[in-house]
């Protein structure tokens, strides 16, 4: 849809008239924003939970759907069949307001004709070439440079048009064969009931009962929302998840429009604020992309070409560029100089945590900073990532207490097993406190894209500084020790704008001078209230173009509070959400193509005739006096060459994306992969997984036979997958030390169902081992109702349910659920497959030390899979 | 007590408690209740186990296995039910009445509360409270439980648990206003189909003469462990020492004519 963040907000919950929660545990996860979810029960809503688990979310859910892990595009798959075959679209909203009546090129194939390939497949690389995936007809870049950035895995988080523009050739009636419309029947006729009772292992009624509950929801009067956070996304074809679910609000009419959209539930404080302005190595602030070295994006004008779209707010890349490198590199940047674009670094490769990881594993990596993450337990394949930062030279680790990733030097589990000998470990440790939250100024960009203010409220405890005051005078110093220097290379860290001012006997930088320099000022000095205002000419300094307006009028707009009760629903002075304060984007859809509410019910935006503008309860997320009978003339460019009535502005054809041309790398629709270890083969494509999955070879990172097809599988035959619980954070670091939350769930455990305790003889209350190639580790066994056996493809398949919030320090101590994992990711976002893997399950508790080793090595001899001592961290 | 304004108290509806535990941790956050040992119970979600000295909310976790309804294709075998229990703060509250120090008293909000600094740790309450609340803490023998945030209250705030609730599973308020709520929202829920809701610890002509705390629950109250019907211990208190005293005096007659007697 063209942004990298959820369409609506979680008090929006409440008008909604159907909630399904997938791919989430909204309740035990998000307990406060759960709230408008109950809100909804209570005014009739249907809330829905489809999950491998009944959970503390499941309830209170009016009904539970168990899922097998890893099986969710064909259960939403065959609900986008069920609306198209049954004809229950909204049928004007899918006309007017997605891409259904674009004609794809001739020469598309869909997996439908190559048994679970797309056309443009290249094996020897594994990549593929989006050529065909195009609208017909329309110019699209060298086949070269997409592989350029599909050669390591690149994605966009948002603006997936950069590239392209209106279709120009449609088919209104949507009966073209080529048409999307007619692509995406003919894509999705095999997800059938049948086949969700087969692969999912859901009764065909239960499949129904939600289906219908969705349609029913939907339409005119009515809305239907989704929830999801990693449920879905943690797979190694997560991306195709969210892409699924897309495609059923967009059929249904339900983005853009209260009580609809996609609620993209972020893990903790932040998550959303760190892509926002990114802690990922291919995006700049803003999802602006970042430039590759080998690529054609070698002066600013090449990379603005590349980055910018012949229609909406795309059109204005080389702004916000510019503007971003002015807020960087100030009066040092000119327009003589390319406003210093040549200081931005350049991408050479895959530089992703995992890959870094496995870079580190085999000596490539010198030194490296770990801040609010603990990747010794709560990244995937624990082993490894402890194997790696022993081959550091040096480490530093900011964080609240000695957290896994600090202490791995003497208290791994390695240390235990022999693996790792502390006196072996060259790599020097530098552990920083760090201050909490209350402790510093600072904003948090939350799940709805809402930016909040927080105000220190007691100065830090002894060493303990903000992540401000320690990034500010690291780069003070380093700056001071390079005045003297007359190296060109050292001039990008020298020309910074590094002078924000500090207070306090610590000398503390000032939070706000940081945020208004994101909000970004004009000509004049002063702060300015919308991204519209910038300018490519180096007149406007901006640090983040979706921010801009959070420091409108000079005033932190993101510490505002007024509350909820003395303003209208949608709270528009609670915090400030980007883009400039919108709640729920692509509002102009909530209107129909002449402007006029849907219905009185789900009124939110509307075109106001006498006033000339739009009107309604949010920001209107479209040009605000772009009538709804606009035509662009010739020549239009950026929003000015889209339609009065086509509200996805953020895409260069103002459209919803119901087939993706370009942006993915693993298809233009989604497809059922079995996840990378499955204990099921693929019933529906010969292609078993994710072609394009990443799955780097390396010793540290062995794998299980992939299915019940290929060698001993049986050694694994069980599925395992990983959840929060309410009662800790992630992985553990802000929980475990703490004894309130520490004693409501004190141990590590598993839950199976009383049929897989009988099978393997696990006793309640006990201990079992749970072991995959990778290693194994032991957890208190807790025999419960809520995970069910699934009848799979005519023979049951058992679940295992693992919390992985611990590791050995703290006052709750336990196996860390993530060391049983592989590295195995989304090609689009590099993400881990953590919510689907297969796994072996035994009573007692694991051996100790070197047992523990030559245990995991029987299931690989077993199991037909070996470690590769030969691989270097490639990619098979 | 009404000099002060209306009796308070805290109606918990468990048809949309989430078990989150908030309730818990807020509680002993805002009152220093000490932590109460890291042990795995393997009792579904629940390793507080019971309300005690060291625990003033207990959130109960049952697990159900239920027939799954045919038909509508809903369902999945399972029900979970979440409650947070906590003092009842009874109208009849017989901790109250075997006090001897006076530390357990009826604060002006109706409420009951101990005094830690009076309290000499004689430990007649905790027999005596028919709910098994009240509890002696192992280090210094005094008894604890719920203040009812009695500090929160005389500052005009709510109690730490209802603030922190996010789904308004424990509600607080003049206990008229939730005893009318209540019933305006079982009799809702037995509209919408859920027969099972009923209120418990609501009717004053219980044994304790009704709850300052009560509870919406959707099974018997076995199921969650609140006894069926609890009786005020110190009920036949009365009586007893009636009985006792008459007994007595039966005695001193009987002893004054053996006396009598044996002056012949």
């Amino acid at each position: 849809m063209g942004r990298g963040g959820a369409t609506t907000f979680q008090q929006d919950l409440r008008n909604s008239d159907c909630i399904v929660i997938m791919g989430s545990n909204m309740a035990e996860c998000h307990p406060v924003g759960f709230q408008w979810v109950m809100e909804a029960k209570q005014r009739g809503a249907k809330v829905i939970h489809i999950d491998p688990r009944f959970t503390r979310t499941s309830a209170v859910a009016d009904v539970h759907v168990p899922v097998r892990a890893g099986s969710d595009i064909v259960f939403l798959g065959a609900v986008v069949n069920h609306i198209l075959a049954n004809g229950r679209e909204f049928r004007e909203y899918v006309e007017a307001y997605t891409n259904a009546s674009a004609i794809i090129d001739p020469g598309f194939r869909d997996t439908e004709d190559l048994d679970g390939l797309f056309s443009g497949w290249d094996p020897d690389r594994r990549i593929y070439d989006t050529a065909t995936w195009q609208y017909e007809g329309l110019d699209v870049l060298p086949a070269a440079a997409h592989a350029e950035g599909a050669a390591v895995g690149e994605a966009h988080g948002q603006g997936s048009s950069l590239h392209g523009g209106r279709p120009p050739s449609v088919d209104p009636t949507l009966q073209h064969p080529r048409c999307v419309f007619q692509l995406l029947r003919r894509h999705f006729a095999r997800y059938t009931p049948e086949r969700v009772e087969e692969v999912c292992g859901v009764p065909r009624d239960m499949f129904l009962e939600v289906a219908e509950a969705l349609c029913a929801n939907s339409g005119r009067e009515r809305t239907s929302a989704f929830c999801y956070a990693v449920g879905w996304t943690q797979h190694s074809v997560g991306v195709q998840y969210i892409r699924t679910a897309a495609i059923i609000q967009l059929l249904l009419g339900n983005v853009g429009r209260p009580g609809g959209g996609i609620l993209a539930l972020r893990g903790h404080a932040s998550i959303q604020g760190s892509t926002d302005i990114p802690t990922l190595y291919n995006i700049l602030p803003g999802y602006l992309s970042m430039p590759h070295a080998g690529g054609g994006a070698q002066t600013l004008a090449g990379y603005v070409e590349r980055t910018s779209a012949p229609g909406g707010f795309w059109g204005h890349s080389d702004s916000y560029i510019v503007s971003l490198l002015k807020a960087w590199w100030g009066p040092a940047a000119t327009a003589g100089n390319d406003f210093c674009f040549d200081y931005l670094p350049r991408i050479t490769g895959d530089h992703s945590t995992y890959q870094t990881a496995l870079d580190m594993a085999d000596g490539k990596v010198a030194g490296f900073f770990v801040i609010g993450e603990n990747p010794a337990v709560g990244s995937a394949n624990g082993k490894l990532h402890r194997q790696a930062l022993a081959k550091l030279d040096w480490l530093v680790v900011r964080d609240f207490c000695e957290i896994e990733t600090a202490s791995f030097w003497y208290d791994a589990p390695e240390i235990e097993t022999g693996e790792l000998r502390t006196q072996e470990i060259a790599t020097e440790v530098f552990f920083l406190p760090a201050a909490t939250h209350t402790e510093k100024d600072g904003s948090f960009t939350n799940t709805q894209r809402l930016l909040q203010w927080h105000h220190a409220a007691v100065e830090p405890e002894g060493d303990c500084r903000s992540d401000l005051w320690f990034y500010f005078h690291l780069g003070r110093v380093i700056r001071d020790k390079l005045a003297a220097s007359p190296l060109e290379r050292d001039r990008p860290v020298l020309d910074l704008t590094w002078d924000y001012p500090t207070s306090g006997p610590r000398a503390e930088p000032d939070a706000e001078a940081v945020l208004r320099e994101i909000n970004g000022w004009g000509p004049d000095g002063a702060a300015l209230s919308s991204y519209t205002e910038l300018r490519a000419d180096g007149s406007t300094a901006c640090g983040c173009w979706i921010y801009c307006g959070c420091f409108a009028q000079e005033n932190n707009q993101t510490a505002r509070r007024r509350p909820g009760q003395d303003q209208h629903w949608v709270a528009p002075e609670w915090g400030w959400a980007w883009p400039a304060n919108r709640r729920i984007l692509y509002n102009r859809a909530s209107a129909d193509p002449q402007g006029r509410p849907w219905s009185e019910r789900k009124r939110y935006v509307w075109w106001d005739g006498d006033q000339g503008r739009w009107s309604g309860f949010d920001v209107p997320d479209f040009k605000v006096d772009m009538a709804p009978d606009y035509v662009p003339p010739d020549g239009a460019t950026a929003e000015d060459a889209l339609r009065g009535d086509e509200p996805f502005v953020m895409q260069a054809d103002g459209r919803g994306w119901l087939f993706v041309p370009n942006g993915l790398v693993d298809g233009p629709l989604p497809v059922h992969y079995e996840p990378h270890e499955s204990p099921c083969a693929n019933p529906l494509y010969a292609q078993q997984a994710n072609p394009a999955r990443q799955r780097p070879r390396h010793r540290h990172n062995p794998f299980n036979p992939a299915s019940e097809g290929r060698g001993e599988a049986r050694a694994f035959p069980y599925v395992m997958t990983t959840y929060r619980l309410t009662e800790h954070h992630t992985a553990g670091g802000m929980s475990r030390t703490v004894a309130y939350l520490s004693e409501l769930q004190p141990e590590m455990f598993c839950e199976v169902s009383p049929e897989l305790a009988a099978e393997r003889q696990l006793v309640h209350g006990g201990w079992a081992t749970i072991v995959s190639t990778r290693t194994a580790i032991e957890a208190r066994v807790m025999v419960t109702r809520r995970v069910a056996p699934l009848r799979v493809g005519g023979r049951i398949v058992h679940q295992v349910g693992l919390p992985y919030h611990w590791g050995q320090r703290g006052l709750s101590t336990g196996d860390s659920a993530n060391d049983l994992f592989p590295v195995a990711l989304d090609p689009n976002v590099h993400i881990q497959e953590v919510k689907a893997a297969t796994c072996d399950i035994r009573p007692g508790r694991r051996p100790r030390g070197p047992a523990l080793v030559a245990l995991v090595e029987d299931y690989r001899r077993r199991a037909g899979e070996a470690p590769d001592p030969g691989a270097d961290g490639g990619r098979a | 007590m009404n000099e002060h304004g209306p009796r308070v108290g805290f109606f918990t509806d468990t048809s949309v408690c989430i078990g989150c535990k908030a309730c818990e941790v807020a509680c002993k956050e805002w009152n220093g209740v000490p932590e109460d040992g890291l042990d795995f119970r393997a009792t579904s979600y629940d390793n507080t186990g019971m309300l005690g000295a060291n625990s003033w909310r207990h959130v109960a976790f049952v697990e159900q296995a239920r027939p799954v309804p045919s038909g509508d294709g809903g369902g999945s075998g399972v029900r979970w039910l979440m409650s947070s229990d906590v003092c009842k703060h009874c109208t009849r509250a017989a901790c109250l009445d075997v006090c001897p120090t006076g530390a357990l008293f009826r604060s002006e909000f109706g409420t009951v509360v101990v005094q830690a600094d009076v309290c000499n740790g004689c430990g007649y309450c905790v027999p005596a409270c028919p709910f098994g609340v009240i509890d002696q803490r192992k280090d210094d023998g005094r008894a604890w439980k719920c203040t009812f945030c009695y500090d929160r209250l005389g500052a005009g705030l709510e109690p730490a648990c209802a603030q922190a609730c996010p789904t308004d599973s424990i509600q607080f308020g003049p206990l008229d206003e939730l005893r009318a709520r209540a019933a305006r929202r079982v009799s809702r829920l037995q509209e919408q189909g859920t027969a099972e809701a009923r209120l418990y610890g609501h009717d004053q002509g219980d044994g304790v003469g009704g709850a300052g705390a009560f509870f919406l629950l959707l099974d018997d109250p076995e199921v969650y462990g609140l006894p069926p019907d609890p009786v005020v211990t110190t009920r036949d208190l009365a009586g007893m020492w009636r009985a006792a005293a008459a007994a007595a005096l039966s005695l001193a007659a009987g002893v004054a004519a053996v006396f009598a007697g044996s002056r012949r």
